[in-house]
């Protein structure tokens, strides 16, 4: 079954995709700047989930896909014009389908009322549209290649909606493949097959149009097949057997009568199984010598009056429909591969391990003197741009552009602003902003938070906006963009700005900090980031789930990256978060600690200092604290912690690094020298170890040897629970 | 029996035999992935002493045990001409610091017989089994029980 899995799991990967253009297309729909293409990419989004949801016989998905498409095909044809209330249905029928995809991945079911609900109010657009469904059709569907959307009115009757009561339809199928469909790979037997499967079915051969053999093209297609099925699957399902040969073949499907099953109704059972007698019944192998030329004119007159009969131009729109989306496949298919990550994974390892190894024989070239030869050291410049230059492009593959993370955000925003009956308006900027993918994935639930923040607590309601002279409808912003090296990512709201007064007052009740303590307008702001800190008054199903800024704090700070707030009362509050490109690399201060090289992430730094005898004062017996700013920080020797040596080294004789945990609790850490500033390859020690406290990874340095990172967390927030002073009170106060 | 007649007739095992000391010790010769030189380790923080640290393995992060130490002998004094074998234990990838490599043996199953009971807890818990090889005693090392759960992998 792995493989049935495999093609699964890429159907999902596919759904996430065709999800995003969805909402893409309906997004800027909204914004008035959709034309006929965004409509029609739109539509086939949802066709082709459907499409796929049916092979997988997901019914859920197929029957909301299915009710969903056929209020766009409306739209498509222009009965239905895209007005607010239209779109705002789209919106929502477009999130439910997102839920329905997460839900059929991963096996669960969910609320059926819902689903219900929207495909009634689907419905309820529908009945809006003018009665001019019942298009004539066009007698040659190969006239109307052109676009021209129709209605699958079939689709009404036989569609899913109500499989409790299926009924045979008898079917003419011809089926007229072109040489392109052999040359592709396909096989008629295989199609003819899966015909019969459907049903009961007799095939005939049409071999009118075979050459003399002299003439014949071994290459060519000259054979037509005529089948008559007796089915109780729709029209839908039989189109979809030729989904994959529809732009290689000419199709003609048509139904004769609508057979009754019901029990109390043999007797018109029997008689639609009479008339099938009078075809030739033959087997599939002995199709092709087997038909006779009589019957093939007998078939051609069938065959127009079929066409004749040929219900609403049966399948105009789904063949349009269908190119459309084969030509956008092709179009991806050029321009992307799927690649498993683990492949990904293991070659950004063997160019780690490249520019390592590259650095280790630079070194020994010059130790042995060799150096100096121009030639030589000129090569080995050249293999040093080289691998930085494979270093990167590989780093690139892992980077994905932030598009699909700020798309799932105009998704909070809506609910959260119907929730609250604020009027919101997201707007994104610098979508095309590249990061790594890991770094996405675990941005989506800071990001998610921060931006219900905005619209719950940042923005007012609109009655206040109004009396404030601003427009009605609030605006976040939430905007990527690339500096030095780093993506800054910005949440920004219109709103009413921090409340600084509010935010003191909780503070003070909450003893986080004394109550005659004199803070500065940032020092205030940055009190939101303190743990069981929350403005909201209420607690709201929105914001209030006991997950507070800290926890947001903690999630970037996890990543590598910072927060920052800044907020002009009136204008609004701006959250920036400033993060690496990627995890699988650091940047990092190289020091000596006890004949030992650690490495420091330099984002946990704040400063790095030389302490002055003045500065350090004894606390107990064997502790030292510095004397900062006002504030007094322990101080840690990261030899003693790491137990590396048990004697404390003399304070004053090594360099000081002042650093901060995610908690906000700053320590000390004394180390012996400062070597160096540099990036590093990020290694597990997990994998063939097991974790160690304080240590965070492990990376290779360029002599080829291991250095171990330090987790700055952990090793002052060990020290701090000894009963160490809470160095943030004493700080502020 | 030939030594291949022996392996085909899937009654035997392969060993890999080395050295720690004057004793000989023995491994399955499908768990050694390679076999290197000592390389200086970088030590680890507060991990146990037969733990000699860390070292590069084109990339893999490898925990190295020095089996003098762990078999409760005299920790080794490492030199270039001491080897560090590296095997696959069913949970990870660690080094064996050992003296010297000697041979690689085939052995018909039954000629493994039990641990004699000799009260070192050393050789109960790390040796499986003991074989004679040329009328040298040479115990077969479980390699599952030589690396302690490191704190926070069982969680």
């Amino acid at each position: 079954m792995d493989a049935m899995n495999a093609i699964r799991e890429t159907f999902f990967q596919e759904c996430d995709e065709q999800l995003g253009e969805l909402e893409t297309g309906l997004l800027s729909m909204v914004e008035g700047a959709g034309d006929a293409e965004t409509v029609n990419a739109v539509f086939r989004a949802v066709h082709s989930i459907k499409g796929g949801a049916g092979a997988f016989k997901l019914k859920t998905l197929v029957k909301f896909a299915h009710g969903f498409e056929t209020t766009l095909d409306k739209i498509r044809n222009g009965q239905l014009s895209p007005d607010s209330a239209v779109l705002k249905t789209m919106l929502r029928a477009a999130d439910l389908l997102a839920d329905l995809v997460r839900e059929a991945r991963s096996g669960s079911t969910g609320d059926d009322a819902r689903l219900d609900e929207l495909l009634a109010d689907l419905q309820s657009h529908l009945a809006d549209t003018a009665p001019t469904a019942t298009l004539r059709e066009d007698s040659n569907p190969f006239e109307a290649l052109g676009f021209q959307p129709l209605a699958l009115c079939l689709d009404d009757d036989a569609s899913p909606d109500n499989p409790d009561t299926p009924s045979d339809s008898e079917y003419v199928i011809t089926f007229m493949p072109k040489p392109e469909l052999y040359t592709s790979g396909n096989e008629t037997t295989r199609l003819l097959r899966e015909l019969c499967r459907l049903g009961d079915a007799q095939v005939e051969c049409i071999d009118t149009e075979l050459p003399l053999i002299a003439d014949i093209d071994p290459e060519g297609a000259y054979l037509t097949w005529r089948i008559k099925l007796r089915s109780k699957e729709d029209l839908a399902a039989i189109k979809a057997v030729f989904e994959f040969v529809d732009d290689d073949c000419t199709l003609d499907i048509s139904i004769i009568t609508p057979l009754s099953t019901t029990a109390d109704d043999p007797v018109n059972l029997e008689s639609g199984a009479e008339r099938v007698v009078d075809f030739p019944n033959q087997k599939l192998g002995e199709q092709q010598g087997a038909a006779s030329i009589a019957g093939a004119n007998d078939l051609r007159a069938l065959h127009t009056s079929a066409s004749v009969l040929t219900p609403g131009a049966s399948s105009k729109a789904g063949v349009d429909a269908i190119k459309a989306e084969a030509a956008a496949n092709s179009n991806a298919q050029q321009s992307t591969i799927r690649v498993d990550l683990d492949r990904v994974d293991r070659l950004i390892n063997l160019v780690g391990e490249l520019v390592i190894n590259q650095a280790m024989l630079s070194q020994r070239v010059h130790e042995a003197g060799f150096g100096i030869v121009p030639s030589v050291s000129a090569g080995l410049d050249d293999l040093e741009h080289l691998t930085r230059d494979i270093q990167e492009s590989v780093m690139a593959i892992r980077a994905q552009p932030v598009r699909q993370l700020f798309q799932r955000m105009s998704r909070i925003v809506r609910e959260v602003a119907d929730a609250t009956g604020k009027s919101v308006r997201l707007k994104t900027e610098g979508e095309n902003a590249e990061v790594d993918r890991t770094v996405i994935e675990r941005l989506a639930d800071p990001l998610t938070h921060m931006i219900r923040n905005a619209v719950d607590h940042g923005l007012e309601s609109p009655e206040v906006r109004l009396a404030a002279g601003k427009p009605e409808q609030g605006e976040v912003r939430l905007s990527a963009a690339h500096k030095s090296g780093r993506v800054v990512i910005e949440v920004c709201d219109d709103g009413a700005g921090i409340d600084r007064s509010r935010v003191k007052s909780i503070a003070i009740r909450k003893g986080l900090i004394p109550a005659d303590a004199q803070l500065t307008d940032s020092e205030l702001d940055n009190l939101l980031f303190l743990p069981g800190f929350s403005t909201a008054e209420s607690v709201s199903s929105i914001s209030g789930r006991g997950v507070g800024m800290d926890v947001v704090k903690r999630s970037i700070q996890a990543l590598g990256g910072r927060i920052s707030i800044s907020s002009q009362p009136g204008r609004g509050s701006t959250f920036s978060m400033s993060l690496p490109l990627t995890l699988a690399v650091l940047d990092g201060m190289v020091v000596k600690v006890a004949d030992q090289t650690l490495v420091i992430p330099l984002t946990s730094i704040l400063e790095t200092l030389k302490p002055k005898p003045s500065e350090v004062h004894g606390l107990g017996p064997d502790s030292h604290v510095i004397g900062i700013r006002g504030g007094f920080t322990p101080l840690i020797d990261v030899a003693v912690a790491l137990g590396f040596r048990t004697t404390r080294s003399d304070p004053l004789s090594g360099v000081t690094l002042l650093v901060e945990t995610g908690e906000g609790v700053r320590g000390a850490l004394i180390v012996d020298a400062i070597q160096d500033q540099r990036q590093v390859v990020i290694k597990s020690l997990e994998a063939n170890y097991g974790h160690v406290d304080g240590i965070a990874a492990a990376t290779i340095l360029g002599d080829g040897r291991i250095a171990l990172i330090l987790d700055a967390d952990a090793i002052v927030s060990a020290v701090s629970r000894n009963n160490y002073p809470n160095e943030a009170l004493l700080a502020i106060g | 029996m030939s030594e291949m007649g022996l392996l085909a007739s899937d009654n035997a095992r392969e060993f890999i035999t080395f050295r720690i000391g004057s004793q000989y010790f023995c491994i399955d010769i499908l768990c050694v992935r390679e076999i290197r030189g000592w390389t200086p380790a970088t030590a680890l923080p507060r991990a146990p002493r037969f733990v000699r640290g860390v070292i590069n393995l084109r990339g893999i992060v490898l925990p190295v045990v020095d089996l003098a130490e762990r078999f409760g002998f005299a920790p080794a004094e490492p030199t270039p001409r001491n080897v560090i074998i590296v095997a696959q234990t069913s949970r990870q990838v660690v080094g064996l610091l050992v003296d010297a490599v000697s041979d690689i043996v085939v052995v018909a199953k039954d000629r493994l017989q039990p641990t004699p009971d000799v009260g070192s807890d050393a050789a109960k818990a790390f040796v499986e089994g003991v074989m004679a090889i040329e009328d040298r005693l040479v115990s077969l090392v479980s390699l599952e029980t030589l690396m302690p759960c490191a704190k926070g992998e069982a969680a």
